[in-house]
């Protein structure tokens, strides 16, 4: 049966804003943690099941493509958990309202929506540094 | 005649309203998404601090730790809190994505299954780990 809903206007009606980049960026992650969830959930059953079974998740872990994998989880997760910080302020009305998401009105509003981009990206960095001086440098 | 759509005799205008709408419970879903969202807060800082502990650790480690009470204990409410909150996330997109009914209904209905099957074979693995020690292997 054809959808005869009406739709939202096209995206490109509305000025570009800050909040725009992101929602889509919460939504992405939000998608791709789902399926970090599930490498959660694999490494829990590997150990509950035997140590070749681990041996198994380790590996996958170890490997590039796992590493690749391991550190776009933690730039979503730590994105995710700023912007939903954030997003958390908005739903009890901090810095919400017409007025606000205007640039000419309160740059704070970009500031605040960047500083979010900005800050997962250093904290990333951060975890992956101690991770990789943890790996290397023995007692850490 | 009547000021009011759909109502005609004395049906007033709430009785025709009721059990066609939200009735109340229309900011359940709203309601779950942000508790669960506060709780995987502290859970999520401590779990990347888990797992940066455990990176160099052997299985037998990797057993132990989990077997901790509070490790545990957390992981299962992690677990709980992860799938339902990542499961009301990708309910949303699919209502927002998938304009074909059939196929939208199938992705719920296969959504929720996943969700509480990811969840449950997590929470048992804790569980298993935890209750039967971590010698067993």
């Amino acid at each position: 049966m054809p959808n005869t809903r009406p739709t939202s206007p096209h995206l490109g009606i509305y000025r570009w804003r800050v909040n725009m980049l992101q929602s889509t960026l919460h939504r992405l992650t939000g998608i791709f943690l789902c399926l970090g969830a599930l490498l959660v959930a694999w490494g829990l059953i590997a150990a509950a099941s035997s140590g070749a079974a681990w041996n198994i998740f380790a590996t996958f872990c170890g490997s590039l493509i796992g590493m690749i994998l391991l550190f776009l989880w933690t730039w979503s997760l730590l994105f995710h958990l700023c912007n939903g910080i954030y997003h958390l302020l908005h739903d009890m009305g901090q810095g919400y309202g017409p007025a606000r998401r205007d640039r000419e009105f309160a740059p704070v509003y970009w500031k605040a929506g960047w500083s979010m981009i900005v800050l997962s990206v250093v904290l990333t960095v951060l975890v992956w540094l101690f991770l990789v001086l943890h790996m290397t440098g023995g007692a850490a | 005649m009547s000021a009011y759509p759909g109502q005609d005799g004395l049906r007033t205008p709430l009785k025709v309203a009721r059990g066609n709408g939200a009735s109340g419970t229309g900011v359940h879903h709203w309601w779950i998404q942000r508790v669960t969202a506060i709780a995987l807060i502290p859970l999520s800082i401590w779990f990347l601090f888990l797992v940066g502990g455990l990176l160099r650790a052997t299985y037998p480690e990797v057993l132990a730790s989990i077997a901790q009470p509070v490790h545990a204990i957390f992981l299962i409410v992690l677990s709980a809190c992860l799938f339902w909150h990542g499961a009301l996330g990708l309910q949303v997109v699919i209502e927002d994505y998938v304009h074909t009914r059939w196929l939208e209904v199938t992705l719920q209905i296969a959504l929720r299954f996943g969700a509480v099957l990811a969840a449950l074979a997590c929470v048992m693995a804790v569980l298993s780990v935890w209750l039967t020690g971590t010698g067993y292997y």
